[in-house]
């Protein structure tokens, strides 16, 4: 059979990629995630042109919710130029013509990050994407969807609580290093998505609206703003964040620009030597050169 | 400092994609593109694959995504995929009847003749899987002569248009049970629907109709070796081109748009007993059907079908009895994406993991 239609990128792809039948989906599920706080909406996650686990999930909730009037900030490990944020951007442009891009926290609407919450704090004008490969903090100790459905359901928690208790039997310390289970207004435990544990405090009563998006398992769930997150833990057992000391109990300073309230990334030089440098790329720029050099907002694409 | 040091990511996707399109064309003035036509006719295998892992019956789309892909099965089904994301779902066919296939392969191993006659088709099945020399330096002239004179002494209408379903034989004489489905039940359609499980079976059937053939051959072959007991007897395997229709949109009546390329396998299993105690005992059956041609993939989903439908009824007693073991990890575009996302970059994570570690041991070396 010969189909003679010719397939050029404005005729073959549609405004946002997905028809827009899947992305009305989409939205009426982020409502139903944004109501029900922290409980995982099933919904019919297509399959995007990039690989499952490059952040199809999340991909599919901006493209959903952006308008040719937005700006989109997209990063990667808290960079907006790692490769996989850079694909997913160019990705985004190319199918959404009118929309602007951004590296600057301050000016994005919609952020799409995949393992980190950017520094700059966010703002009620603002929603925050996440990607997420796990979408169920139970899948640490039950393998089952369908009994962990109930257990959420319920508010069963409790074989999390004696994983956390085994690891105080073990090691003295809770080992759940990113990932880290957290209750939204006091019922569902979530996957915060591997966020380091150092972002987990920003979820709590955050400004802007965050969700996550989980392809592969066909999941969205929401921290609304304004909303209680608590990471679980004991009562005699602080939470605690990844630390960042030197031998002397120093905070450790970013080396480029000098920041001692960053997560950092550790990097071994040529020389052997172990430096520190701010994991988000847009505020250690704006930091050592100034906010305007971490601009470099795209002019509008005309695809 | 690797290819994330801060900036560079940019250039460095770019720069990958114009060597990747380089090694495409390397052959340079010696090449020449590779025609969808090729594919679709010389690469059957690997298209009939693709149509069916990329879950979209478009042949000249199949053809190109494997020419782009180079070759690669998942990456080319997965472009599919993609492709079928940008397209929304406007109408439905109804249940389709198999027995108006236009055969090209039909053959049963439960019985030595079936009515209309074993059809062997082409099929490496009993060839000799000794390289072919000859075809390392094939002339054009001699490749064009066979397809040539090959319809010259034949009658084109000795085949008939339908062929008995195997099945059927069974049914008649009260071996299986008659089918509760007269074809009305809504299917579960698991592009509009997350399957929550448990599923219906048509929504196993969908997803395993879609899945990854290594993948669905890997888990039936367990319950073959022992990881289960099925036992199956291939009652009937069909290759061929089913007409598709659709409701006509004003009068409503089915109009024929095309046909579709498909493998269709039942397989008869060990028999069990009725609901109540007066029901005789009977056959069971498994089903697989896919787009293309595509065997291995049709005999091994009837398995799973068959196996799954024991889990659902009795309980799993082995992975290939498991609907959430055997149906969320037999996607090919899923479980490869999955994969290969361990390559992209997980600095966070893992300095995450060294700060559990560091303090663990700190503690340890503390306490000792």
């Amino acid at each position: 059979m010969k189909n003679d239609t010719p397939y050029t990128p404005s005729t073959a792809y549609p405004f946002g990629f997905l028809d827009a039948y899947a992305k009305r989906e989409i939205r009426r599920s982020i409502l139903k995630a944004v109501a029900l706080p922290g409980y995982q909406v099933p919904y019919a996650s297509r399959e995007m042109p990039m690989g499952r686990g490059f952040g199809t999930g999340a991909l599919q909730l901006t493209l959903s919710v952006v308008g040719p009037d937005d700006t989109l900030k997209v990063i990667d490990q808290g960079s907006d130029d790692s490769v996989n944020a850079v694909n997913l951007r160019r990705f985004i442009r190319k199918t959404c013509p009118g929309i602007q891009t951004t590296t600057l926290t301050e000016a994005a609407t919609v952020l799409q990050s995949r393992h980190r919450i950017p520094e700059k704090p966010l703002t009620e004008e603002q929603i925050c994407i996440l990607q997420v490969p796990y979408p169920d903090p139970l899948v640490y100790v039950e393998p089952t969807e369908e009994k962990r459905r109930t257990m959420h359901g319920e508010a069963d928690y409790a074989r999390l609580w004696v994983k956390l208790y085994e690891d105080m039997r073990e090691f003295d310390e809770i080992t759940i290093s990113h990932r880290y289970p957290t209750r939204i207004n006091g019922h569902y435990v979530l996957d915060p998505s591997p966020i380091p544990r150092y972002d987990v405090p920003k979820l709590n009563r955050s400004r802007a609206l965050i969700l996550f998006g989980a392809g592969r398992e066909k999941k969205i769930y929401a921290v609304p703003p304004f909303t209680k997150a608590e990471p679980l833990t004991f009562e005699d057992v602080p939470f605690r964040t990844e630390t960042f000391v030197d031998a002397d109990g120093n905070r450790l300073a970013c080396r480029r620009c000098g920041a001692t309230d960053s997560f950092l990334d550790e990097f071994t030089t040529d020389t052997g030597e172990k430096v520190f440098q701010c994991s988000d790329s847009a505020y250690c720029l704006s930091r050592s050169q100034g906010p305007a050099s971490a601009i470099y907002t795209e002019a509008r694409h005309d695809a | 400092m690797a290819y994330v040091a801060i900036q560079g990511g940019q250039r460095a996707t770019e720069e990958a994609a114009r060597l990747s399109e380089y090694l495409r064309t390397e052959q340079g003035i010696e090449g020449r593109p590779v025609s969808l036509d090729d594919i679709k006719y010389q690469l059957r295998g690997l298209h009939s694959r693709i149509l069916s892992e990329g879950g979209l019956y478009h042949p000249d789309l199949a053809a190109l995504a494997i020419k782009q892909s180079m070759g690669d099965p998942l990456e080319a089904s997965f472009a599919l995929r993609a492709y079928r994301s940008t397209r929304p779902r406007r109408m439905e066919t109804a249940a389709h009847d198999t027995s108006r296939m236009r055969l090209v392969r039909r053959i049963s191993a439960a019985f030595k003749d079936i009515p209309g006659g074993q059809m062997l088709g082409a099929t490496p099945d009993y060839s000799l899987r000794l390289l072919r020399f000859d075809l390392m330096d094939e002339s054009p002239e001699a490749f064009q002569e066979i397809a040539g004179t090959w319809m010259e002494n034949l009658n084109a209408d000795d085949v008939p248009d339908t062929f008995p379903k195997v099945l059927d034989l069974l049914r008649e004489e009260g071996l299986l049970a008659s089918s509760d489905n007269d074809g009305s039940e809504e299917a579960f359609d698991i592009t509009r629907q997350p399957m929550i499980f448990p599923v219906p079976r048509s929504a196993a059937l969908q997803s395993m109709a879609r899945g990854e053939t290594g993948s669905l051959l890997m888990i039936a072959y367990s319950n073959m070796r022992g990881y289960g007991d099925v036992h199956p007897t291939v009652g009937e395997v069909r290759v061929g081109y089913l007409p598709v229709e659709l409701p006509h949109p004003v009068t409503g009546t089915p109009v024929e748009i095309g046909e579709v390329l498909m493998t269709e396998c039942e397989v008869v299993a060990m028999y069990e007993g009725g609901d109540d105690a007066q029901a005789q005992p009977r056959f069971t059956v498994g089903y697989g059907a896919c787009f293309g041609h595509n065997e291995v993939k049709a005999i091994a989903m009837a398995i799973l079908d068959r196996a799954l439908q024991k889990g659902m009824q009795d309980g799993a007693a082995n992975p290939s009895e498991d609907p959430e073991f055997v149906l969320l990890h037999i996607d090919g575009i899923d479980s490869m994406g999955f994969c290969t996302h361990y390559k992209m970059p997980h600095y966070v994570t893992f300095q995450s993991d060294m700060d559990r570690l560091r303090t663990t041991q700190s503690k340890k070396e503390r306490d000792l």
